[in-house]
């Protein structure tokens, strides 16, 4: 195939520990480390990995954010892509409204592969490949594990909650994609200096005429409950009798 | 006027019991009425079963050859054709409903809402984002219709002494051929299911093997427990990725789970943090996981596994 299109989300890095505003309007998000969504860099991992077995000519990463989002684009492009797209939007941007300019870019590229994370970490909606495929009239194959193509078939190992489910599917299509799909590589330093110099082209929702979904409007943001301490036993036999306690055991 | 439709999750012969959750879900939000929609082939047991909910008013049967396999690319265009008379569409946050729902919801232009755990008002719901760290309270636009899916480890399932109407519908929606459903491996057991067990036990990456964890199964079947594993036992290979407890694996609410070898990060931690009662079972006094047990035990698992197998025998 000519092209693999994969969409990443800037989020805030998987090891850093949240913590609610305390006037409960979202998550402190200035000052901590942003990277590329988990699921994305899977995704973007494997896009590379069809391009490396010389099954597509070009990869291409694209994303939709505020201006600094041109750095996990650079880390894209430093891990292997060929050429990136910026949507510059500074105002969050919700799932549907993803969905259609990931729409609007994917006529303007033409790729016959879509592939993204199966979900964001930071709002967990777990909707934009779906709504992706829906609005391009695509197969689409989420939580992939595995997948494999075959001229312009593909066939994808999916986790569900009953095991693996495998689907086949005609290309152009969607894939999303889940934890144990591959192990995504390491950036060198003499690639995130050639990364520098590869193109990353800027556009804004307004340039490719997407008008924006409504979207879901935050009220408020607390913290989980947490729950209280517990207590310590010495052996199985005074687990059990605290379990009986408490009427866990008979 | 609130007129609900319930998307029902099933394998083909049974109803999923998260079918039922989705019914206490939607009885939280003062229904007219309230309906479920079973796509199958052939789903007279499953819509006999969908009738038995209570609060269900009607069953809306949808027998169709395309219908025999799960296919978000097939269910979602008749959701959609079914959509129009309803205020609100909900379906499980299990694979299946994250797979169908979104697609149904952007077919009718609307944004989703995903994984409910309470409600607020009629388009007003709480709902967990960053793996459960901060639960945001949020409000669907307009008055189109409102498609969700409901964070079923939240909700209570609804009884079963209904009787509601079953009708056969017959849909004129095109369905696409590019999508063609191949097979599901499943490790069928006869244990308990991991998602609606009472109880479960789990193992992580100190079990050391497969084998290892036929310890966690004699005790499970002692105490007639459902078992799981995190995420580090499934990534090493030793049990299947249908066992995974977690945010990015089930998200579950026994009354009972311990918690065996697992050392506790955060993405495990979301997936039991409504379980009535964890015990933790760790040799490291440190490890995170005692941070949130309600009971905790320090020492050598393959001593006190088998040790409890002994001492509960069949005292249950």
């Amino acid at each position: 195939m000519q092209k693999i299109m994969v969409c990443l989300k800037r989020v805030v890095d998987y090891n850093v520990r949240i913590r609610v505003r305390p006037d409960g309007s979202g998550v402190i998000t200035e000052g901590v480390k942003m990277s590329i969504n988990p699921f994305d860099e899977i995704a973007l991992e494997e896009a590379l990995r069809i391009r490396e077995r010389g099954e597509a000519k070009e990869v291409l990463v694209v994303s939709i954010g505020a201006s600094q989002t041109q750095q996990q684009l650079r880390t894209g492009l430093a891990m292997g892509a060929d050429r990136a797209i910026l949507v510059e939007e500074s105002d969050a941007v919700g799932p549907l409204t993803a969905a259609r300019a990931f729409l609007a870019l994917i006529e303007k590229e033409k790729p016959e592969l879509v592939i993204l994370g199966k979900q964001a970490i930071d709002d967990d909606n777990n909707q934009t490949g779906q709504m992706l495929a829906a609005l391009w009239d695509r197969p689409q194959a989420t939580f992939a594990s595995k997948l494999e193509l075959a001229g312009n078939q593909a066939t994808v190992t999916r986790e569900v909650d009953a095991g693996l489910e495998v689907i086949e599917f005609d290309l152009p299509a969607v894939v999303t994609t889940d934890l144990r799909l591959n192990e995504p590589r390491y950036v060198k330093l003499p690639e995130i200096m050639k990364a520098k110099r590869k193109p990353l082209d800027m556009t804004t929702l307004a340039d490719l005429g997407v008008e924006r979904a409504g979207s879901l409007r935050t009220l408020s943001c607390e913290a989980p409950t947490a729950r209280g301490k517990g207590v310590m036993v010495e052996n199985a036999q005074a687990l059990v009798k605290m379990l009986q306690q408490r009427g866990l055991l008979s | 006027m609130t007129r609900i439709l319930i998307v029902a999750e099933h394998d083909g012969s049974k109803l999923n019991p998260s079918t039922a959750k989705c019914v206490s879900c939607a009885r939280g939000l003062d229904a007219e009425g309230i309906d479920i929609a079973v796509f199958a082939n052939g789903g007279d047991d499953i819509a006999a079963q969908a009738a038995r909910i209570d609060g269900v008013d009607r069953v809306l049967q949808i027998d169709r050859r395309e219908n025999a396999a799960p296919l978000a690319a097939v269910l979602a265009p008749q959701i959609a054709a079914l959509a129009e008379k309803y205020s609100h569409v909900l379906g499980p946050s299990t694979t299946f409903g994250k797979d169908v729902l979104p697609r149904a919801a952007a077919l009718l232009g609307v944004g989703q809402v995903s994984d409910i755990m309470a409600i607020e008002g009629p388009r007003t719901f709480k709902r967990p984002i960053y793996a459960g760290n901060a639960i945001v309270t949020v409000e669907a636009p307009g008055d189109g219709v409102l498609v969700a899916t409901v964070r079923i480890a939240s909700f209570e399932a609804a009884g079963e002494a209904g009787a509601a109407d079953i009708e056969k519908k017959t849909l004129d929606v095109e369905l696409p051929a590019h999508t063609r459903y191949v097979e599901l491996r499943s490790d069928r057991s006869d244990r308990p299911d991991l998602q609606t067990a009472t109880r479960v036990i789990s193992g992580g990456r100190a079990l050391g093997s497969g084998e290892n964890f036929d310890i966690l199964y004699r005790l499970a079947d002692k105490l007639g427990a459902a078992v799981g594993a995190s995420r580090a036992a499934v990534d090493a290979g030793y049990v299947p990725n249908d066992m995974q407890v977690g945010q990015t694996g089930k998200i579950i609410a026994p009354e009972l789970y311990i918690a065996v070898g697992i050392s506790g990060a955060i993405q495990h931690l979301t997936g039991i943090k409504d379980a009535g009662t964890i015990v933790a079972i760790n040799k490291d006094a440190d490890a995170p996981i005692f941070e949130v047990a309600d009971i905790g035990l320090v020492g050598n698992l393959f001593d006190i596994v088998p040790e409890l197998e002994k001492l509960i025998g069949d005292r249950v």
